[in-house]
């Protein structure tokens, strides 16, 4: 077959969704804006041209037998004399493959549901350019050929993600979570390009071929000794833990329901929460390397499975509890892939992915259907206790029903132990600062906002005296 | 030395300096402005024309000997270099787009006659042929935003505190540096004094408080354009690391770092808006010289790059914050203002120039903090990581600030606060640069390659003639004297 015809698909599958970006990134900064029916348009043909070019490309690799496709773009920054090269690559496998269809299918579907549900709303525009920012992302990230390239597509998918989580900004809670879970982010973004660095370091070349080692995926070997393994891998795991909210990071899946939930039905119940366990698909030979990292794997996701189930049981509104058991299935499926399955990972995911996308697009409706389903029964729908809760004594019972109401206390614990301490440290930091600048300017007693009360207090008191001493 | 064609450095110089008289003496505000914009723009035209003028002649470094000033002078006054090349047309475009941004309303605190002639010494400071003179200019360079604080009334004394140690330093180091012997034979205390005088004006902690002082108390178009350009950068790449032993760019690279991490912690904790511009300022600022300190190719070109894309995005951030600073006042981070339904271009603008500076992908920082990355993690494992978590705190406060301006319920405003015809073209500018300078970076990074390799070349072996001093080589236990 021709060398254009993979490369031609493959820039095909790339360029669809980079192509809707610029259209609404340009419209909304530089043209006219764009109306909503030629949005609608734009995304089901950038999506529909992408997807072909998906399906295209696997009919392709199942006709010809290839196993692995590699679609080179060529070097984004290269300088030969010290050896640097920023290569753009893309990689067809069967890995990448299957995620990269499922993306485009689910976002396709969302965008079609978002058209009607968003109608007339004052932020369809801004919905739909951070889901072209989104559909970018998600696609780089699965087809990524390279780990830089890998990155840019993570960030991408988060940037995106925290920003539609604040997509009714108007309320304060939104905007909350959303740069809580924009912090989460944040960490698994710096841990994962630290662990791409050393990778970097220790391999000296961003590949994949040379990262996770030779040969197609699954049956790819790596060169690692397990000390490097396991540094790099944990690494790679911390990254996941917080894209796919494992414990202790899982308070932020059930805060991004906070979106429009289009966005929470293709992205935290199906896509991006997914991400970490593709990283982790993607790394399979570096966790075959060290049987201690798959142990850890293992154990965060059963910890987050478990959590998961607990949580869920307890929530009052339908989006917090799929977002709870979208949790349990994203646990179980790193379990998975520490115990050394890669297939049966992939169709979990893909699965998975496809169900909850179901449920959660139907969620507005759901009292609708309860309501159908009983006059359909001729009452209220029957609840029959199940094993556990028949085994468990009500002491134990309401204590875990309190663990789970409480959410296990996660997001309270990051507060107090992360977060508190370095705000606390900085804000003394910055009374300091101001206190040597007051002094150096010569305004002393100037009050600030990072000042405890009683003293803010003690210094405003003698001013206003003096005001009623001058003004008789 | 080549000659350039034209004296383009010299006009580019001389022209904002006249247009300083010029605009000093128009009544009507808007017509100084239009006036002052002509002459940015002029200006702008001149540092391209004399970039271009450079690439064409392909040589190392060309001098502007056939200006009125070098005539005056005996010798050339100005040259331009790899280095400086591209550092000219940022500057001027940095006034260009500032003096764009201000509104009627602000001509009255921000006088445009001072930024011109502030615009006139930066200049001179970039193309300066000799150290000498860049130092002389650096030290100049003071005096118009002295003159600012004390024609508005506010205290000056932690802005001269700083600014007159670091001008004592500086005058001291260079005579130090100047008198030596032979190349290569600098003294040590002269060495520490130059880099102390850079660390000072870089705002490096614990001697950064005179920056979050000047935002505070000076006009924000003025702190702004003191900051932006990164002359304290300039410095260090000009005359610290050319004589610079290992230790002393060891001594930089660590304050530079520990500066970035503390700057990026502060910005998340500000409750005013100007002082988490200041800190998110310092924190980048301060990733540079980490770069610049690694002394290889490709920390030195990443180093470089991020210089420029830092120096614009973080300008176009600035100017944002300004725009919204001239329609609500000085703006708290304390409560959300809910502006985003208001001015929905700068909310976009705020957030790219925002994720540029902490080198997003698809920007102009991305590939620069990349190499700096890369280049730490050759010379010293550790430091990669934490330029990492830098990026990742920058990049939080960021999007903090964002939420907190943008976000929350619409305020009804007597005013309209619509996005101005001139803040709406400097913004698109801003845009095309970053998103340009991000996706198609190979021709910029190329450029900063070769004046990374100049810096390295005057390290190790310099060159007299060109006002480029070469570096003492030795082991750090053989410096002492």
């Amino acid at each position: 077959m021709n060398e254009w015809v993979p490369r031609v698909l493959g820039l095909g599958a790339v360029g669809a969704p980079l192509l809707l970006l610029s259209a609404f990134g340009l419209s909304a900064f530089f043209t006219r804006k764009l109306g909503e029916k030629a949005m609608a348009r734009w995304t089901a043909g950038c999506v529909s041209f992408g997807l072909l070019s998906v399906l295209g490309m696997l009919a392709m690799m199942l006709g010809t037998g290839q196993r692995e496709v590699e679609v080179e773009v060529g070097d984004w920054v290269s300088l030969p004399a010290e050896g640097f090269h920023f290569r753009v690559k893309f990689l067809f496998d069967r890995l990448s493959v299957p995620f990269a269809a499922l993306t485009f299918l689910l976002v396709g579907v969302t965008g079609a549901f978002a058209n009607r549900y968003l109608h007339r709303e004052p932020g369809y525009r801004r919905f739909f350019l951070y889901y072209a920012v989104f559909l970018l992302g998600m696609v780089v990230a699965a087809l990524a050929g390279t780990i830089e390239t890998l990155f840019i597509g993570w960030e991408l998918v988060g940037l995106a993600s925290a920003l539609l989580v604040a997509f009714f900004h108007e309320r304060p809670a939104p905007v909350v979570n959303a740069q809580r879970i924009w912090t989460v982010y944040r960490i698994s973004d710096a841990a994962f390009l630290i662990a791409a660095l050393t990778l970097h370091h220790i391999s000296g070349a961003g590949d994949f071929a040379a990262l996770t080692g030779s040969g197609p995926w699954p049956n790819s070997e790596g060169s690692f000794a397990p000390g490097q393994a396991l540094g790099v891998g944990m690494l790679l795991l911390l990254a996941a833990m917080g894209k796919s909210a494992l414990v202790p990071f899982s308070g932020w899946l059930p805060r991004a329901m906070e979106g429009p939930t289009p966005s929470s039905a293709v992205f935290y119940g199906a896509l991006s929460v997914h991400l970490g366990a593709y990283l982790l698909l993607r790394a399979g030979p570096i966790l075959d390397a060290s049987p201690i990292l798959c142990g850890m794997v293992v154990l965060a996701g059963a910890a987050s499975a478990a959590f998961g189930v607990m949580a869920g049981r307890v929530q009052t509104d339908v989006k917090t509890a799929l977002a709870y058991a979208s949790l349990t299935q994203v646990g179980v499926i790193p379990a998975e892939i520490g115990l050394g399955f890669r297939y049966l990972p992939l169709i979990h995911i893909i699965g998975h992915a496809c169900q909850r996308t179901l449920q959660l697009l139907r969620s507005p409706s759901l009292l609708y259907d309860y309501r159908a389903l009983e006059d359909a029964l001729g009452g209220p729908i029957p609840h029959a206790p199940g094993m556990i809760e028949r085994r468990l004594s009500p002491e134990a019972r309401r204590r875990i029903y309190r663990v789970g109401l409480d959410r296990a206390r996660l997001d309270a614990a990051l507060d107090r132990y992360v977060a508190r301490p370095f705000v606390r440290a900085f804000r003394w930091c910055d009374r300091m600062e101001r206190r040597w600048t007051d002094f150096l300017g010569g305004r002393r007693g100037r009050p600030h906002e990072h000042e405890p009360r009683r003293r803010r207090e003690r210094s405003a008191a003698p001013a206003a005296p003096k005001a009623e001493e001058t003004n008789p | 030395m080549t000659p350039l064609r034209l004296p383009w450095l010299e006009l580019a110089i001389l022209t904002p300096a006249v247009g300083s008289l010029w605009v000093r003496f128009r009544r009507e505000p808007a017509e100084a402005r239009r006036h002052a914009l002509a002459f940015c723009a002029l200006t702008l035209l001149l540092t391209i024309g004399g970039w271009a003028d450079f690439i064409a002649l392909g040589a190392g470094q060309a001098d502007d000997a056939r200006g009125p000033l070098s005539a005056i002078a005996g010798r050339p006054l100005f040259r331009i270099d790899d280095l400086n090349a591209p550092l000219l047309p940022m500057g001027a475009l940095i006034y260009i787009l500032t003096i764009l941004a201000t509104l009627r309303a602000k001509i009255r605190e921000f006088s445009l006659s001072r930024a011109l002639i502030t615009e006139s010494i930066l200049l001179a400071t970039f193309a300066s042929a000799t150290p000498r003179g860049a130092v002389a200019m650096m030290i100049l360079s003071i005096v118009p935003r002295w003159h600012e604080l004390w024609r508005n009334g506010q205290s000056s004394r932690v802005y001269l505190a700083h600014m007159g140690l670091f001008a004592a330093l500086l005058i001291l180091g260079e005579s130090g540096v100047s008198r030596a012997a032979s190349p290569g034979e600098q003294p040590l205390w002269a060495i520490l004094t130059l880099t102390l005088a850079m660390l000072l004006r870089s705002g490096v902690i614990p001697l950064h408080c005179w920056m979050t002082d000047l935002f505070e108390h000076a006009s924000f178009g003025t702190a702004l354009l003191f900051v932006a350009p990164m002359t304290g950068a300039f410095g260090v790449a000009r005359l610290v690391a050319p004589v610079a032993p290992e230790w002393a760019l060891k001594i930089i690279s660590v304050m530079s770092l520990a500066t970035a991490i503390y700057a990026a912690g502060m910005a998340l904790v500000q409750r005013d808006a100007r002082r988490f511009f200041c800190y998110i300022f310092l924190s980048h600022s301060s990733l540079v010289l980490v770069g610049i300190e690694t002394a290889t190719p490709i920390g030195l070109t990443g180093s470089l790059s991020l210089w420029l894309s830092v120096s614009l995005a973080l300008t176009g951030f600035g100017l944002v914050l300004r725009c919204i600073e001239a329609r609500v006042g000085r703006v708290p981070l304390s409560e959300y203002l809910g502006l985003y339904e208001q001015v929905p271009m700068l909310a976009g603008l705020f957030l790219l120039t925002g994720l540029a500076s902490a080198g997003f992908p698809g920007t102009a920082g991305f590939i620069s903090i990349e190499m700096i990355v890369e280049a730490a993690m050759e010379a010293v494992p550790v430091v990669g990581p934490l330029i990492v978590i830098v990026t990742a705190l920058n990049g939080l406060a960021v999007t903090s600030a964002y939420f907190r301006i943008f976000a929350g319920r619409p305020r009804p405003s007597s005013i309209d606060l619509q996005v101005r015809r001139p803040e709406r073209i400097a913004v698109m500018i801003t845009t095309i640069l970053i998103i340009g300078g991000g996706l198609f970076p190979q021709w910029g990074v190329e450029n900063r390659y070769r004046a990374a390799l100049g810096i390295l070349g005057s390290r190790s072996g310099g060159d007299a003639a060109q006002g480029v001093r070469p570096a003492r080589m030795h082991a750090p236990g053989s410096e002492a004297r």
